[in-house]
């Protein structure tokens, strides 16, 4: 298996500095609300970075064209990271972000279909998103179409067995054009993912299951791009997947050390100091990269 | 076009066979009585030949829903899923999100009782054009409970923009199929599979999506109806024609959305009123019937017949048709024991 060659200095610095706008702009919908699953936004952000900003083939003008690569959120309680990253793809208006889960908002505090443009599918619900990935991959066959459909799943959601239904009809009739992302941040509602229902070794069982599969460090935007690149340039009959382990809360160290880590709280006068803790580790990682 | 066939009934012979569970038997009309196969199958061709949008599924239970046909017919067309109800409405609601309209099949059961919240949050919510085409709704099989769907118009009758159809026959199948693969949202069809009987071409009638139809007037009593009970209501009601007593015989076979002016132009004339369904007295259409009456502050007395609120036996289904008081025969007692 070989890896595309190493991304060019400015893809990365353009995409960190992608990640960190996605960051803010979970931090400005979460103190609307005072709470939420921030860390887990905070998680993802670099990832929905490389897919927003340089993997998925999207209009920002039309976000239901035809030609677009479908990005499935299946964990709906990711929402206010997905509303971030539309704002990013120019999708949604930034303005927008203040309505997070109020009155009469487009974007409501888990993500549906049917409320806010460029969301794919219903995700409150877990253990739904890849069955879904499926039925797109098909039509999309059925079609001709070069397009990609994306499934952002969670380690957690693992536990739900229709994702290993999905899984395992995805292989059968060799979905290659379906590539799901685990976020692996080892949290559920209960405490530790790993400590309650353990699905470890991931990247094996997904392969015992016939899939492609590869894993990484979810914060290292390099590492991300070579690995979701040659998921999609791979010319195995197989759907993809690519297991990425994240840190809940990452950028702001005070939520990274939060006890209660899977649905925050955040104080009203923790606000400023979050901004400035992810200012901060953003100066530090793109000073880093400039070294 | 398959068309119906006509034998006349068979004489019987000297001893009667002991009575089969008729279990895993996929025929539902008796020996020798008119019927249409796999009307679900062939009707789904049919369509497809028309709308090259419409695609096909199944659970492993092609051969047991009658989608065979249309796998054999088309099988370009055609997704196998595999033993996995929950994979099955998700596969056809990512098809449908592509623009295609999946007839999803499996028995009832599966689809309600353990994919439900697949059906509801993927496919109602979004409002696609997913049809589920189920089979074994109510009493139509001896092998109990985990495969009789008594329940499945309770629980589905809560699914916002879910559209419910409860067929009589083989006719009612045929027609209906288009008109759920032309309906926007998400379609439930009552599959009734194998031999289907062919009953309600004898009548002035045409399967109308959220329509119910007055198959026959009568002074004494009116029976509102849906699915294979509204067969067993005519012959009932022919019964007691000719004890002088007339029985008028309201077919609903869309539950949701109901035809609540079709129902309450029948009622308020003094008239005995039952509702006859293959479902249980919970959930089914006699709720659908008490609401529409209550809601619109009507004093009907109304009577229900359908299964027991209960776990069914299993056995042969003629001798639990009697049991549960839904054959023919029970329907003519009850009517007489009401008057």
């Amino acid at each position: 298996m070989t890896s595309p060659a190493t991304p060019a200095p400015e893809r990365i610095l353009r995409l960190r500095e992608a990640a960190h706008r996605i960051r803010q702009y979970a931090l400005i919908q979460a103190e609307v609300q005072g709470q939420g699953y921030i860390g887990q936004a905070l998680d993802i952000a670099d990832v929905l970075a490389v897919l927003f900003a340089d993997q998925l083939h999207l209009d920002p003008l039309d976000p239901e064209s035809a030609e677009r690569d479908r990005f499935q959120l299946s964990i709906g309680h990711y929402a206010l990271a997905l509303y971030a990253a539309l704002v990013e793809a120019k999708v949604l208006p930034a303005e927008e972000l203040q309505t997070y889960a109020g009155d009469d908002s487009r974007l409501p505090m888990s993500s549906m279909r049917t409320y806010t443009p460029g969301v794919e599918i219903s995700g409150g619900s877990l253990g739904h998103g890849l069955g879904i990935a499926n039925g797109v991959a098909m039509g999309l066959k059925r079609k001709g179409s070069e397009r990609f459909v994306y499934n952002l799943l969670s380690d957690g959601e693992l536990g739900e067995g229709s994702t290993w239904e999905a899984a395992a009809v995805a292989a059968h009739h060799r979905l290659d054009n379906l590539i799901a992302i685990v976020d692996f941040n080892d949290q559920q509602a209960d405490g530790k993912s790993t400590h309650m229902l353990s699905m470890e070794p991931v990247t094996e069982k997904f392969e015992a299951f016939g899939w492609e599969a590869r894993r990484c460090d979810g914060h290292d935007v390099p590492a991300l791009v070579q690995n979701l690149t040659a998921l999609r340039e791979s010319t195995q009959p197989r759907p993809r997947v690519l297991i990425v382990d994240t840190t809940l809360g990452k950028g702001v160290d005070f939520l990274e050390a939060r006890e209660k880590l899977h649905f925050m709280k955040v104080e009203p006068q923790e606000w400023a100091l979050a901004h400035e803790k992810l200012a901060q580790s953003h100066r530090a990682l793109t000073e880093d990269q400039a070294r | 076009m398959t068309t119906p066939t006509s034998t006349p009934s068979p004489t019987p012979t000297s001893t009667p066979a002991a009575l089969r569970s008729g279990a895993m038997s996929a025929d539902l009309a008796a020996d020798g009585q008119r019927a249409i196969s796999a009307p679900l199958g062939h009707a789904l061709v049919a369509a497809a030949q028309r709308d090259e949008r419409i695609v096909g599924l199944s659970a492993d239970l092609a051969k047991y829903t009658d989608l065979h046909i249309f796998r054999d017919a088309m099988p370009e067309r055609f997704h196998q899923i595999g033993m996995a109800e929950q994979a099955l409405l998700g596969a056809a609601t990512g098809l449908a999100m592509e623009g295609f309209i999946p007839f999803a099949s499996t028995y009832s059961v599966f689809a309600t009782r353990r994919a439900y919240d697949f059906l509801l949050l993927d496919i109602c919510e979004a409002n696609l054009n997913v049809n589920l085409v189920c089979a074994l709704p109510g009493l139509t099989t001896g092998y109990g409970p985990s495969h009789a769907a008594t329940d499945d118009l309770a629980i589905l009758r809560a699914a916002p923009r879910l559209t419910i159809v409860d067929p009589c026959d083989a006719i009612d199948i045929q027609q209906a199929v288009p008109q759920l693969a032309a309906a926007e949202g998400p379609t439930y069809l009552r599959l009734l599979r194998g031999r289907v009987p062919a009953v309600l071409d004898e009548y002035d009638y045409t399967f109308e999506l959220g329509k119910a139809a007055l198959l026959r007037d009568g002074a004494d009593v009116l029976v509102v109806s849906s699915g294979l009970m509204t067969e067993r209501v005519l012959q009932a009601a022919t019964a007691l024609e000719r004890d002088g007593i007339g029985v008028a015989v309201l077919h609903a076979p869309t539950i949701k959305p109901f035809d609540e002016e079709a129902l309450v132009a029948q009622l308020g004339t003094g008239r005995l009123v039952l509702t006859a369904e293959n479902h249980s007295v919970v959930g089914g259409l006699f709720d659908t019937v008490a609401r529409v009456v209550a809601s619109r502050g009507l004093g009907e007395r109304i009577t229900p017949i359908g299964l027991p609120d209960g776990f069914l036996e299993a056995g042969a289904l003629p001798t639990l048709a009697d049991r549960y008081g839904v054959s023919t025969a029970a329907i003519v007692e009850r009517v007489r024991a009401l008057l």
